[in-house]
Formats: C-alpha cells, structure tokens, sequence
C-alpha cells in the first residue's frame, strides 16, 4: 500500500499555514481593489483603500494580515488506498501549531477559558475519497465574522425567497461586525450540522467562482444582489459593497426540511488547498 | 479625501472632542491603551470594588485590541481592532469613570452611544482586519497591566498618525449600519 508520512503533511501544512496568515488571497485582493474603484460613498472607498494597503504592506512587511489569526478548520479528503505513517489527526494538528508558532494563539477551552497556547485543536472534516491521494484545505476562521454566522431550519414551503431572506437578514443584522467587504458561504439542505459543514465548504472556494450547479450559481448572483443593496458598505459606513462574493453549496435533505445556514467569512480571506500523494 | 484628514493629538481637550463629528477621517496620534475583553472584565471587577485602576483611566484612551505577538526586534505584532460590541456591557462603567476615547470596529449599543453622548466622549473605529497597516503606526509599546492575560494584556501604545473615522461623536450621532 502507498504511503504518505506525518512529518512532511506537518512540516508543509506549517509553511503554508504561515504564509496564509500573511498574503491575503489574490482573487479576494482582487475584489477589493475593483470594490474601491466603483464605490460612490467617500467612507467606504477610504476602508476600501486601507484594506487593499493593509493586504500590501502584509505582503511585503511579513505581517500577519489580521492579528486575529483564526481558529484553524481543515477539510481533509483521505484517498481510501492509502496508508499514513503515523497518526493523521496528530499531523494536521502538528502542522497547525507549527503555522501558528509566530501568531495569535486564540483557541480557549469554551467553560474555563483557558488558552491552549497552540491554537489547536483544529476544527476537522474527514472525507473518505477513491485512489490515494491526501487533499487537505485550510481555512483560517476569525471570531468577528464566525460570531455572526447563523443556522436557520425552514419549512420546504419558505422555497428560495425563503432562503434568500434568511441571508439578507444575517448579513443586516451582522451589519458592521464581521468586518465587510464579506463573502457569504451558504449551506442549503442535509440536516442541521450537514448545512452548516456545507456553508464553511463554500468558503473555501476561490473567492467570485461561481458554484458548478447550475442552480445554485444562480442563487448566488440573486443573494449577491440583495445583499449589496442593504446599503451597510465596507466596515458598515454605508455604501454600495457590502459582499464580495456569494458561495452556495447544496446537499440533498428530508422531505420535510429546508436547512440554511449561513457563515460569514471576513475580508481577510486565508485559505488553501494541497495535495499530498502516497508513494 | 486626504485634505479633509484631521490630525488630532491625544489626550484631546473637551473642546476638540466636541470638534469631532460623526463621519470625520482623523488621523491620531498620541497614547492610549489596549484591552478587550478579559482586561475589561478586570477593570470593572475593580471599579465595582471601588478600586484604584491599573491604568490612569480619567481622559485616557482605550484601543480594543488583542495583538499577534512581536517577532525579533519588532515594536508590536499585527494589531487591529477587535469587535467593540463585546465590550458594551463593561463600557458605561468605564465612561462614568473618565474614560474619554473609545477605538474599536463594529457598532455599538443604544446605551452606549448614549452614554458617549452623556460623558462627552467619542467612538473612533479603525479598519478591521488591517492589523498590518496599523503595526506600521505604532511607534511605542509598554505593558502596563494584566501580562497573565496573553495577548489580552494591557498595553500602552504610542500611535503616529494612525487614520480613524469618527463613528459615534459626543452628541450620539452614529454613522455605523
């Protein structure tokens, strides 16, 4: 059987949990800059401009783009054909600490508070996939936008205007909290955790790709539209961008539910995939 | 836009606080002190005790800030605002008390533009997540108080020409959504 070995999914996983948490993600860099090109509020544009020469000055200086570093959520897809040397979880929770050992440690035990001083454990999804390949995708998640993130259980007969409503009225009631320009990911259908796995999946998408599904490509553009006309703008001073981009992932569901939940993801988009194969 | 940049030194008088209006851009410089949450729980644990504060809290300052460590010979780490509405519940206690100055991102509670409005002070909010940007306008970086907290521990930084927007000014006026 193939293998892959522990120590070189930490050690990589460590370089570029690193360099994640310093070069903002160039399609969302992208997005900001045109943003500050379009926006007709003086206020707005001003934020806009200071996070385009933050995201520099973070690139060119090595500095942490946010100091609110995140809690680490992984998404690990495991080829079925494969055999690690080692055990995994200990490894992706390795290469977290290692990324982190220059950043804000910010993961406490929930009750007493306490830090535990690595920034692990790391929120984990395990996928198990064909062939031998190791996919493993890291987002870092800041408490600002994930406090604002929200689950909503409809009934089938809410439909699409139910859903799109149960978005506006996150983002509305989120207003300058999560640090907008934001990027919407939202989770339709499965059960009431499927829903919410889904809406961090479509946050670590390439920020304005469009989803596949023809259906939930559309969906996209009409909450994109909605969203942008609630007036809150960049960091809530009032103008015209409020989101970036709109990212929907579906699953199939029961019969008699419609779950939507909804995640905000900051403007400080960190994210990436990598892929580790067995040998 | 750059015209229209006010430049304030801290601490600011009663007069040049009232000069301030909702939707200004300021650019700061001058001393205030970080905390957020753990810090302000301590603070109003001693103020309720009638305790004397680890900072001089009358006319002060106060950034709302928790920053990735220093690294080498760096002055501080990425230091950007954090959430200001966790510190709601704590912030009427803190005016009463004399603070004056308010740095954060994110709106804040009725009560606590009222009271801003009530102890003539002025909510300013720095740009969230351009923790980069504003380690570049920290010239100065003592700890004062409460270094058991980790990155929670209050500090006093010395900022130089640091861009801010007045968000809510002495008379209640709130731009934030």
């Amino acid at each position: 059987m193939k293998e892959i070995n522990a120590k070189e999914i930490t050690e990589r996983l460590g370089a570029l949990i690193k360099n994640a948490l310093i070069d903002v993600e160039p399609a969302t860099q992208k997005l900001i800059s045109d943003a500050a090109k379009k926006e007709s509020s003086y206020m707005c544009k001003w934020a806009l401009e200071q996070i385009s020469e933050n995201n520099s000055v973070a690139s060119a200086t090595r500095s942490y783009a946010c100091q609110d570093c995140g809690q680490a959520v992984i998404f690990a897809e495991v080829g079925q054909d494969l055999h690690i040397k080692g055990n995994l979880t200990q490894a992706i929770n390795d290469g977290v600490a290692l990324g982190y050992a220059d950043a804000r440690k910010s993961v406490a035990d929930p009750l007493t508070r306490l830090n535990t001083k690595t920034n692990t454990p790391a929120v984990i999804h395990y996928d198990v996939t064909d062939g031998d390949k190791l996919t493993v995708t890291y987002l870092a998640k800041g408490a600002g936008s994930e406090n604002m993130s929200k689950l909503f259980m409809l009934t089938p007969s809410k439909g699409e205007n139910g859903i799109i409503d149960c978005v506006v009225q996150t983002v509305t009631d989120a207003g300058a909290n999560p640090c907008p320009p934001i990027i919407i990911g939202v989770g339709i259908g499965g059960t009431m955790e499927k829903c919410a796995i889904l809406s961090k999946k479509a946050l670590t998408r390439e920020t304005g790709k469009a989803s596949g599904n023809p259906l939930c490509a559309e969906l996209e553009k009409k909450i994109y539209e909605r969203v942008n006309a609630t007036g809150i703008g960049a960091q809530g001073f009032g103008g015209d961008i409020t989101a970036l981009a709109v990212a929907v992932e579906s699953a199939p569901t029961h019969i008699g539910m419609l779950p939507v939940a909804v995640n905000i993801q900051c403007h400080s988009v960190r994210h990436f995939s990598t892929v580790f194969i067995a040998k | 836009m750059k015209n229209n940049v006010k430049k304030i030194n801290l601490p600011l008088s009663e007069e040049e606080i009232k000069s301030l209006r909702a939707g200004d851009v300021v650019e700061l410089s001058g001393e205030v002190y970080t905390a957020r949450d753990a810090a302000h729980k301590r603070f109003c644990d001693a103020l309720a005790r009638g305790e004397k504060l680890p900072i001089e809290v009358k006319n002060a300052a106060i950034y709302y800030c928790g920053p990735t460590p220093a690294v080498n010979s760096e002055v501080i780490g990425s230091c950007g605002p954090t959430t200001s509405a966790r510190m709601d519940d704590y912030t009427p206690a803190m005016l009463k008390a004399g603070l004056k100055i308010m740095i954060g991102k994110g709106k804040r509670s009725e009560t606590v533009n009222a009271a801003v409005k009530e102890y003539g002070a002025v909510y300013l909010v720095a740009i969230g997540g351009a923790g980069a940007l504003i380690k570049n306008k920290v010239v100065s970086n003592v700890p004062v108080a409460y270094e058991d907290l980790g990155c929670e521990a209050v500090h006093k930084l010395t900022f130089k020409d640091l861009q801010l927007l007045v968000a809510c000014d002495s008379n209640g006026i709130n731009v934030l959504k």
